[in-house]
Formats: structure tokens, sequence, C-alpha cells
């Protein structure tokens, strides 16, 4: 099963302190973090996002069309980074999820945030349940 | 909040960690066998102790310590036999004393060292091939004995004995600990590649509506690929196999119609591909030919597969390339079955005379003889070429040949357009 975990922004990172902030310490800590990814196997891609203030939003409403800059006020709402990820059930996403997060904490000391796990629409969603 | 169900919670923590648990406990108790009974210990603990305490934060580090501190418990009580069993003792001392020091060392490149040494030494040239499979789904795929058993469709216990035999027979052998140098190596890597495509094609291989065990054995491979791409990123042919089979699994879901039918790769609905799968597969392929690996054979296959990945639309295959990319791999690895696919690619390329050519020049090969694909292959060539008569004979030929009750209808119905055809009108 395929899985989109999305990490909820947080403050350092719309704040641009995080990611987007070009230190080589940075990107060292990224090429790193990816690498323990993908060394188990079950990152299919992945990316961090830039802060939502160098972002727009497009807004389709009735016959208007809206482009709205950034930043968008709740963070908490916001999109900081993603990743598609290959498990096998619901219960190893989840546990895939802490792990992500724990990375974070390792690579960003004092990161904290939300993760949202939903599992992507693909032909296994409409077998039986397991 | 809610949390998950504790024991499927606890199945994926071990999932996701058992391999790294059992590498690291292998470098410190020098045997695979051991390390993994330890490894299981710390899961029985787990499974008494975290519906009540929860899951910890790090689980899989207090699986770790935990076995760390049977390992221990272990070589205390093997010093206490010391005094009883000196010149036994001694080398037990050694080892404690090494063991105690690893505790301390180990960081995340020795876990990446580790993992890679457990897939060496699970796909040790002293086990048979069944035994290499059986180990590395179990040691590094985290599988139970009874889901290897259920993908392979063999009883549990002969799995179980399998995986027992296996353990011994590293034990006796004094397989060493460590990640082959030298010439060594290619051999050593050859036969690691060969278990986990052999993995790849058990699951690819298997048809819709059997038991959902034998597919997921592709994600088990990948998944086995994919790591091992990561561990030992300098192998072309890693980066081949794995391109092979990104590419491969990108068909999965187009490979059947709703009944479960067969569909053949020229007739699939490539929108059905899966493009994530494809773009690492091609991402893969690349690789290898960067680190100079075009011409391992499984860097040729994927680039006989890629050729039809890239191809918007069957009419927009290059055949010239496949059939270049086949007679290469004909020439590096021999095989009837690869010189029919030549064949076929000859055909699509050049026209129906110039592959039934070469399908002709196999008639006589014994390991043919009862493949089905043969008859079914110059049938359709001399189908393109009209002569209907010998088509449809080697159409009826094929039906009877092949054991698949749905390509045997589809065989004969095409005999029977052969016939209708020939019919003076």
């Amino acid at each position: 099963m395929r899985f989109m975990v999305i990490i909820k922004a947080d403050k350092k990172s719309e704040a641009g302190i995080l990611p987007t902030q070009e230190t080589k310490k940075t990107f060292a800590a990224m090429g790193k973090f990816n690498e323990q990814l993908a060394k188990a196997g079950v990152m299919l891609a992945g990316e961090g996002l830039q802060p939502s203030s160098k972002g727009k939003r497009v807004r389709f409403s009735g016959q208007q069309r809206t482009v709205i800059d950034g930043p968008f006020s709740e963070a908490k709402e916001v999109v900081g980074g993603f990743a598609i990820l290959e498990f096998k059930s619901k219960e190893e996403a989840i546990e895939g999820a802490l792990q992500f997060m724990e990375l974070h904490r390792k690579f960003w000391p004092g990161w904290e945030g939300e993760t949202e796990v939903r599992q992507v629409l693909g032909p296994e969603a409409f077998a039986p349940e397991a | 909040m809610t949390t998950a169900h504790p024991h499927s919670a606890i199945d994926a923590v071990w999932r996701i960690e058992s391999a790294r648990i059992i590498a690291g406990l292998t470098r410190i108790v020098r045997d695979v066998g051991l390390a993994e009974e330890l490894a299981q210990d710390a899961l029985v603990a787990a499974l008494e102790q975290w519906p009540e305490s929860g899951i910890p934060d790090n689980p899989g580090a207090w699986l770790m310590a935990t076995a760390k501190h049977r390992a221990i418990d272990m070589f205390r009580r093997n010093k206490l036999l010391e005094r009883k069993h000196e010149e036994l003792g001694r080398e037990l001392k050694t080892q404690q004393e090494s063991a105690v020091a690893d505790f301390d060392i180990a960081n995340d490149d020795d876990i990446g060292d580790d993992l890679l040494r457990l897939v060496f030494i699970s796909c040790h040239p002293v086990l048979s091939t069944e035994a290499r499979v059986a180990l590395t789904l179990r040691l590094l795929g985290g599988l139970t004995t009874e889901e290897i058993a259920r993908a392979f469709l063999v009883p549990e216990p002969t799995v179980a004995q399998r995986i027992v035999r296996a353990k011994r027979t590293l034990t006796e052998a004094h397989v060493p600990f460590e990640v082959p140098r030298g010439p060594e190596l290619a051999g050593r890597l050859s036969s690691v590649l060969e278990v986990i495509y052999l993995v790849f094609n058990e699951g690819y291989s298997a048809t819709a509506g059997d038991d959902w065990m034998r597919p997921a054995l592709c994600e088990d491979a990948l998944r086995l690929g994919r790591i091992l791409a990561e561990l030992a990123p300098n192998e072309p042919e890693v980066h081949g196999l794995v391109a092979l089979m990104e590419i491969q699994a990108s068909r999965a879901h187009a490979r059947t119609g709703p009944a479960g039918e067969p569909i053949l790769l020229l007739e699939q609905d490539r929108g059905r591909w899966d493009h994530m799968l494809i773009r690492r597969g091609l991402a893969a392929l690349e690789r290898a030919e960067e680190l100079g690996g075009a011409l391992g054979p499984y860097a040729l296959q994927a680039a006989i597969a890629a050729c039809h990945a890239r191809a918007g639309t069957a009419a927009e295959t290059d055949w010239k390339r496949i059939a270049a990319l086949y007679d290469v791999l004909s020439r590096l690895m021999p095989s009837p079955v690869v010189e029919l696919n030549r064949a076929v690619a000859v055909a699509m390329a050049f026209g129906p005379a110039a592959g039934l050519e070469l399908a002709d020049a196999l008639a006589s090969e014994p390991s043919l003889k009862a493949y089905h694909l043969l008859p079914s292959v110059r049938a359709d060539f001399l189908l393109k070429l009209g002569r209907l008569t010998e088509a449809r004979a080697e159409f009826e030929r094929a039906a009877s040949l092949t054991r698949n009750a749905r390509e045997r209808e589809l065989l004969l119905n095409r005999a029977g357009a052969c016939a209708a055809q020939a019919r003076p009108q």
C-alpha cells in the first residue's frame, strides 16, 4: 500500500529557518536525512517545501478565480513537506510516520509538529481488507 | 488520540526494525542463528510488556537494548561456565569484552555495514538457493515462517526446517560476518541479486485471485533491492536489478483484466502503468549506466523494459533498439528464451520473415520442446506472412502445450480465425 505522509509546517519552517536556510550544515543534514529514509527501502519520493510566504493559493469559486499570496495564517494547516512511502499495512505506515518525525528531530533538534498519514487511492484500496 | 491495536503495531515495528536489530546483534555475537534467537526473545518481551506499558518512544532502540541485555546475560552465564571449562571460557571472555566494547561504538554507518553483511551472509553460496531465499526473507524482509510458506506454497514446517538448517550450516561453516572484498565480491553479489530477483519473480508470475502474499513478494523484493542500492551505491548491477524490478512492477495493475485474464504488454492500458515506479526505474537505470554497468545482464534487461516504459503507445515502441539490446543480451547470457524474445523483437523491427528465421533455428532446441510460446510465436509470424494453414497448426500445437486454460482458449480462437480466413469465399 502506498501512503503519503504530509508534514505540517512548524513556526521555524514557516520562518524559513529550517530547510531553506542555505547553510552547508542544513544541506548536509538534509542529505543525511534523505539517505536514512532511503535506506529503509520504503521511500518512493519526498521533498521539503519552501515556506508558505513564497507560495500562492489559487482558488476557483463559481466564476471567480483568485490567486492569494502567502504566507498562510494557520501554520498548522500549511504543508511543510511530504513523502510517498510504501508499506504493508496502516500500522506500518503509522510506525513509519513516527520514525519519519524522529528523524526530523534528530537532524533539526527542537523540531515539533504533526504529520498526516493518508493512503494513496490505488487498486489495493478496492480490495477486501486483509 | 487513538493508538493502533498493540499487536499489529508491534508487528509493524518488527517488520521495520528486525533486520537492523539482527544485523547489529550478529556483529556482537558472531552467530546469525543466535542473533535471531536473541532478537526473537526481545520481541517476546515486547509482546508481554508493551500492551501494558505502551509502545516506547523509540521501539527499535528498546528492542535492541533488550536483546543486548540478553546477550550480556548469556555471556555472563557462559563466563561462570568458564571456571568449569577453562579452555572454552577464554574464547568466550574475549568475545564478551569485545561485545561490551561493541555496544558503545555502534553508530548509523555501522548499522548500514551490518545490514550489508547480513545480506551477504543470508545469500552465502554455502546455502542452497531455497535456503538463501527463506533466510533472506526471514532475516531481512522480517517475514514470519508462515508468511514465507504461504508465499512459496510449501508447508510451514518445510520452511522452518530450511531456516534452522541454514543457520546451522552457517555456524558450522564458520562463515564470517563480513562484506566480501576483491575478486570474491562479484560472485557473492550476483548470488544476492539472484535471490532478490527470484523473490520478485515468484511474486510477479503469480496471477490475480491468488493468495495476496504472492504479489506482496514483489514489494518485499523491491524493498530489499532499494535497501541494497543504498548500502552498495557503487555497484552498477544492483541499480540495474532495481531498475528492472521497478519497471516491471510498474505494469502490475495493467497486466490482468477484470476477470483475472492476462493482458499482453502491447495491449495493456498504459494509463494504468505506475508512472512513479517507471520514473524511479529509469533513474536507477541511468545510475547503472553512469557507473559503467550498461552491459550488465540486469541493466540490459532493464534497458529493454525501459524501451517499453518510454513508449507512450505500443506503436511508438523502439523495436530496433530492443532488437539490438536482445542481440547483446543473447551473446552475454545465451539462452533459448532470450533468443525467442530476440526473434519477436527482430520481427517487430524488421518484419516477420526475419523473426521466423530466428524462431526456426530454435525448433530443435530440447529445452523448448514443451514450451508453448515457441509455436505461439511462430504461428504469429506465419499468420503475418499469410501462411495460414501452417499458422493454424502452430496455434493448435501451442494450445495443446499451455497449462493455462485462458491462454489455451485464446490460442484456439486464433487457430479458428486462421481457418476462417483460409477458407475460400
